[in-house]
């Protein structure tokens, strides 16, 4: 009668499928834009690759680096918390914060040049080029515009995580939320993987 | 409910996952350099590609999950590899 | 479990009261009443629409609205119908309040998810309508959100496409749940082979929900972006292609379709052996069935855009898979009717809806045939032989599988019983007016008569005068056959826990289930249709 408190906590083999399971509709809701991407790039091969040369691949390469540490290091939280460590959980996933915002500054520079120079869509500039780097400045500013935005949520769950291991809420036997936080992590990882190639390095 | 027996990744693996991310990483940027026409893209999604499953295997613990949940992934991207597959059917042909 | 008190003993309806009680309640049986209420509700609110279009169209030119308010209802019917109807419809409703018990567990696995998915489906709804009345602007681009129209014009498009996009959100977490109550909390022995094959049909539709969605959720943004930023994707002035959406837009739209009717599939299944009193003729083909009409459901969307300009060897591709995926379809018919034959076949309203349910959806899949052959396809797309026939597979089918499954489960939900003659002849006035409502526009859409259209050549007005007679008589139907419902809900003679004497674990808890729906957590150890009387072989 009274196991109200006994289903609080979801069995971890089920929470983390539902996590799985809801990254399959994040890999598919990104999908839908690199079928647009894969339709665009086969019909414009030479604008993409002109196109391709405003971008600084500099920046990009950083931001892959910086998110790939950021794998890493969100990674080793879980060891840590596994380990009883709940200290350096925190701080490891702090680590993970740090450069999660390291990555959305180079964004906000990157985006901020484009649009200094008026390359962005429905721009006077944008109007005037060729239609394959229309349709890539579109696909570039969809598809990292949508990847920042679940950086930011990423950013926000993880957020949530440091706070729960403080309260003790996620320890050593319990923790499922951080796990899940970090799938969500890795997914971000994973299509800037393939969003840096393919827009960064088709020059 | 407590965890399972779970495997727990050391410190040292998820470094040397790292190091292998960023060696791939590093081929990809060298990559451009050669021309390759066409198969330009089909290198760099390999690469990509590999990467991806890198993180999937060890970043994000498949290796020692079960069966299912292996399958479930890998019928995932399959799906939209038939799906993309099937578009162009449209787009190749026109 | 009984007494013999006055007072009723505790189930999930009666140990908490209060309209909070409700909106704040985690137990899926009050989760699937709640969008059992809340689609009810849209369902009229469209269906009067479609009722005023008819009588729209009882006259060539103006009879009682203006083209473009025409052009705004059938959109809003569409996209009422379409996403806040059919797609949630019988997974919400009987997925929520039957899947759980049917499997042996206390609830889904994410009752909090549970019901917070019901709020994101009700904002969802919400805006849909809102979409109607801001700024008095309306969309009329029709359900299917075209583009160029859908990108230009005026109207309050982008509240319709963001509320699109949050009732997606909704399917998919239910779908989500689905799955992991179904991979996770199955009682004891109960194996996949012995799980029912109403779970397996949401299983299916489950796959679809997550895997599919996401899809149309990007390609509505995509819109948004094109009215606000003029991204051009799908703009040729900018270098994009129209046919682009039409791709994005039915590699979600097709598979939703089998969501819509596999859950439905689904509920019959269960009927038919319940009211012949006999297993399930082929239950493993059943069950591979499902899947592959999940699966090559997936790969036929191009069959609705086969005058649009794309290739030919596109079009023979998806012409070809659309043959294909009929199959699995026509092995459940063979199925059901197999099921029936021999057994002890008792006509109460469940399975008349459910016979009745063979017959429509029949038509309606053979009119999808007619449709997906390449050649007849370029006289007939556009036209209302197209209503007819989704009308025919979407309403005949899965509707007429859902008014199956509220007559089959009511006793079980609300522990009472309704009148059967009132059903029957109710069912009499819709079977009636559906077939009368939507046959003479197979007739018409032959005959050349587009589809979404306001006016029309005087030589159709026969076809078009019978079919809102058939709408006002279907209408009579629906009022009979939703008051008799309503009514009995809580005034019906009470029923037993199993009036119809079916064999799967629902029927063997009270009528209404407690909250907890077990007791003891149940062990399973045998087939789910295994029937102790003479009739089974």
């Amino acid at each position: 009668m009274s196991s109200n408190e006994h289903s609080e906590l979801i069995d971890s083999d089920t929470g983390k499928m539902g996590m799985w399971l809801f990254l399959f509709t994040e890999l598919f809701l990104f999908g839908g834009l690199f079928i647009v991407y894969a339709v665009m790039r086969s019909k414009y091969a030479q604008d993409f690759h002109h196109a391709a040369l405003e971008l600084n691949a500099f920046v990009g390469a950083t931001n892959t680096v910086v998110l790939l540490v950021s794998s890493m290091t969100v990674a080793m939280s879980l060891t840590a918390i596994q380990q009883k460590r709940g200290g350096k959980a925190i701080g490891l996933i702090f680590l993970t914060l740090i450069l999660a915002g390291v990555f959305m500054v180079n964004k906000y520079f990157e985006w901020g040049h484009k649009i200094g120079l008026h390359l962005y869509p429905g721009s006077d500039v944008m109007k005037t080029m060729p239609h394959g780097e229309i349709m890539f400045f579109g696909l570039y500013f969809m598809m990292t515009g949508l990847h920042a935005l679940h950086v930011i949520i990423g950013g926000i769950l993880l957020t949530i995580v440091i706070f729960k291991i403080k309260s003790g809420k996620i320890n050593a036997e319990h923790y499922l939320l951080q796990e899940n936080g970090a799938l969500y992590w890795h997914l971000v990882d994973l299509i800037w993987i393939f969003l840096f190639p393919l827009l960064y390095l088709i020059t | 409910m407590k965890h399972n027996e779970t495997h727990i990744s050391s410190d040292s693996l998820n470094w040397t996952v790292l190091l292998i991310l960023l060696i791939l990483t590093t081929l990809s940027i060298l990559a451009i350099k050669i021309h390759l026409g066409a198969f330009t893209v089909a290198l760099a999604l390999i690469l990509a590609s590999i990467k991806v499953t890198i993180v999937l295997t060890y970043f994000m613990h498949l290796k020692f999950e079960n069966l299912l949940l292996r399958l479930m992934v890998g019928g995932v991207f399959l799906l939209f590899a038939i799906v993309i597959a099937i578009t162009f059917i449209d787009y190749y042909y026109r | 479990m009984t007494n013999s008190t006055t007072q009723e003993p505790l189930n999930y309806l009666n140990h908490k009261t209060g309209l909070w009680s409700w909106l704040s309640s985690t137990d899926h049986k009050r989760i699937g009443l709640l969008y059992l209420y809340s689609i009810t509700i849209f369902f009229c609110a469209a269906a009067v629409l479609g009722l005023l279009m008819r009588i729209e169209k009882l006259t060539p030119g103006q009879t009682i609205m203006t083209a473009q308010t025409y052009n705004g209802m059938f959109t809003i019917h569409g996209i009422i119908m379409v996403f806040i109807v059919v797609i949630p419809g019988l997974a919400a409703v009987f997925g929520n309040i039957m899947l759980p018990i049917m499997i042996g567990a206390k609830d889904v696995a994410f009752p909090k998810l549970n019901l917070f998915s019901w709020y994101v489906y009700i904002s969802g709804a919400f805006l849909g309508l809102y979409s109607q009345f801001a700024n008095g602007h309306s969309p009329d681009t029709g359900w299917t959100f075209y583009v160029p129209y859908s990108a230009q014009a005026s109207s309050n498009v982008v509240i319709a496409l963001t509320a699109a996009f949050v009732l997606g959100f909704a399917s998919i977490l239910t779908g989500l749940n689905f799955i992991v109550t179904i991979h996770r909390m199955r009682a004891p022995g109960m194996t996949w082979f012995r799980m029912p094959l109403f779970p397996w049909s949401l299983y299916a539709t489950a796959w679809i929900q997550i895997l599919a969605t996401p899809i149309i959720g990007i390609t509505l943004l995509m819109v948004i972006a094109e009215r606000t930023f003029h991204i051009g994707f799908f703009d040729p002035a900018l270098g994009g292609d129209p046919v682009l959406y039409q791709h994005l837009f039915w590699i979600y739209s097709h598979p939703a379709v089998y969501v819509m009717i596999l859950p439905a599939m689904g509920v019959v299944t269960e009927i038919f052996p319940t009211f012949s009193q006999k297993p399930v003729f082929g239950y493993v083909p059943i069950v591979f069935s499902s899947m592959a009409i999940a699966l090559v459901g997936y790969f036929v969307w191009g069959h609705h855009m086969f005058t649009s300009g794309i290739s030919y060897e596109s079009r023979w591709f998806f012409s070809f898979l659309t043959f294909l995926v009929a199959i699995p379809s026509a092995i459940k018919v063979f199925n059901w009717l197999s099921t029936m034959y021999g057994g002890s076949v008792d006509l109460k309203p469940p399975l008349l809806f459910a016979i009745s349910f063979i017959f429509l959806f029949t038509i309606g899949g053979f009119t999808g045939l007619t449709l997906g052959s390449l050649a007849t396809n370029i006289q007939l797309h556009n036209t209302d032989f197209v209503v007819a026939h989704f009308h025919y597979i979407i309403f005949g089918g899965m509707g007429f599988a859902f008014f199956a499954g509220i007559h089959y489960w009511f006793p079980k939900i609300y522990g009472r019983m309704y009148n059967f003659r009132w059903a029957n002849i109710s069912w009499g006035f819709l079977f009636v007016g559906f077939n009368l409502l939507y046959f003479p526009l197979f007739v018409i859409g032959i005959q050349g008569m587009p589809r979404r259209y306001f006016d029309y050549d005087p030589k159709f007005q026969l076809g078009e005068v019978l079919s809102t007679i058939g709408a006002f008589i279907l209408f009579i139907g629906l009022i009979g056959m939703i008051s008799n419902l309503v009514y009995h809900s809580k005034r019906g003679p009470k029923a037993s826990a199993n009036p119809w004497h079916g064999v799967t674990l629902e029927w063997q808890i009270p009528s209404p289930p407690p909250h907890e729906n077990f007791d003891e957590v149940p062990i399973v150890t045998h087939d789910p249709y295994v029937f102790e009387n003479p009739f089974t072989k």
